[in-house]
């Protein structure tokens, strides 16, 4: 049996990772209080997956009149694996961790 | 609108392969922010070997070229001079390999590569072990901690050996930068780097990046660790620019170093003597690492 290499038999990973859906690996999911989030941030710097994107200011609710002009922040459950850094470095614990099992209806 | 105090330019997608909680992502992440797309990446057997997911996937927006454990320092040689020649002297050159693959496997290399002046980044992501091949010691290990091969019990020990200063290694190599950085404080690692782009030479950093998986803390603590890393004195901030060290952080009152240690399971078997005794450490090493900022800055 012979195998045919292509003229270039270098492999180059051309394909986004983004393909991965990691979400899947969550056990607690974090859940925004958006009443409560002040818009700082900090949950978007730290989080090792990059889920955490911003959302336009009307996208969600907002404590204060002064943050409403501010854009908010989404969490993208396809890739967060739910580690908990954001709940744990939120300066207002509006990052509430909740199992996974409770956005799940009962597959019986 | 929004007030961000880093930059936004996301180059490290989602959907890679890191355990939950992963601080070398985070450091990754801030790496690229600071430097930008004009970057090239080469990377040995380490974490970041497989973080980027399985062939064809990948996860960076930068080429990135893997190599073997021993010669981060010489793949980056070789890719700068290859650049150079091409007169591409704008794009970046970095090396990015953890302690295992700085400390030990790498370390001639890399000592190849500062000697020789090339003008590359090399960054030693520290997990303080060897993790993606199951947690076994490195010369970065520190002090006390337990790891699959100095599993503590009745013979055998954990480890007690003091870690190596890798940061000071690259000092008395006379390179133009050499900095420490934690992820806990990106506005600092961002300033840092983007500080040493302007310098031409090689530049080191050893950006400590705590292991939920290796250090046996919980995955939410990844960023808290790293901070008590430096509320404790136990991985100071500082850099070296020609020789002239500065403190990055000087913490008022610095915390004991049992809050550090206690936060991880590595460190759960240390009797109160034996923190103690560690303590004791961190006080000398923060004492001399004053003392070469106050004897270098007279020297002006
Ligand atoms: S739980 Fe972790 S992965 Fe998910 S959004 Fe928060 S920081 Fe990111
Ligand atoms: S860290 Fe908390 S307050 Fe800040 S943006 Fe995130 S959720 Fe909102």
């Amino acid at each position: 049996m012979s195998i045919n290499l292509p003229k270039d038999p270098t492999p180059i990973a051309k394909v986004p990772s983004t393909e991965n859906k990691t979400g899947g690996w969550r056990t607690f999911r974090p859940v925004i209080h958006y009443e409560k989030c002040i818009r700082c941030y900090i949950c978007w710097k730290f989080c090792p997956d990059a889920a955490i994107h911003f959302a336009p200011p009307e996208a969600h609710e907002s404590p204060k009149e002064a943050l409403a002009k501010f854009d908010t922040v989404e969490i993208n459950y396809d890739f967060c694996k739910g580690c908990g850094i954001c709940a744990n470095e939120c300066p207002v614990n509006a990052i509430e961790l909740v199992l996974e099992e409770n956005f799940r209806g009962d597959e019986e | 609108m929004k007030k961000l105090t880093i930059p936004e330019e996301e180059y490290m997608l989602p959907g890679h392969t890191a355990c939950l909680g992963c601080g070398a992502t985070i450091a990754m992440r801030y790496v690229l922010k600071a430097l930008g797309k004009n970057t090239i990446l080469s990377i040995p057997a380490c974490c970041w070997a497989v973080i980027p997911g399985v062939y064809p996937h990948r996860n960076l927006e930068v080429p990135l070229l893997y190599t073997a454990f021993e010669v981060t320092g010489a793949a980056i040689s070789g890719i700068r001079e290859a650049l150079d020649a091409l007169g591409k002297e704008d794009v970046n050159v970095v090396g990015f390999a953890g302690d295992g693959g700085t400390a030990d496997i790498g370390l001639q290399a890399l000592s190849a590569a500062a000697e020789r002046g090339h003008n590359v980044f090399y960054i030693m992501y520290d997990n303080e072990a060897y993790m993606n091949t199951g947690i076994q010691r490195s010369g970065s290990t520190p002090m006390g901690a337990w790891t699959t091969t100095t599993p503590g019990g009745k013979k055998r020990m954990y480890k007690w050996e003091p870690k190596k200063s890798v940061a000071e290694i690259m000092v008395a190599h006379h390179i133009p930068y050499v900095a420490t950085a934690t992820i806990a404080y990106p506005e600092d690692m961002i300033s840092k780097l983007k500080r040493a782009k302007e310098i031409k030479g090689p530049k080191f950093f050893q950006i400590l990046s705590p292991c939920p998986t290796g250090w046996r803390h919980s995955p939410d603590k990844t960023v808290e660790v790293s901070r008590l890393a430096v509320q404790t004195n136990i991985f100071p901030l500082y850099e070296v620019i020609n020789g002239k060290y500065k403190i990055s952080i000087k913490p008022k009152n610095p915390k004991p170093v049992k809050e550090y240690l206690r936060l991880q399971g590595r460190f759960r078997h240390l009797t109160e003597e034996e923190i103690a005794m560690i303590q004791k450490n961190v006080d000398e090493n923060w004492k001399a690492l004053l003392k070469k900022e106050r004897c270098s800055q007279e020297e002006e």
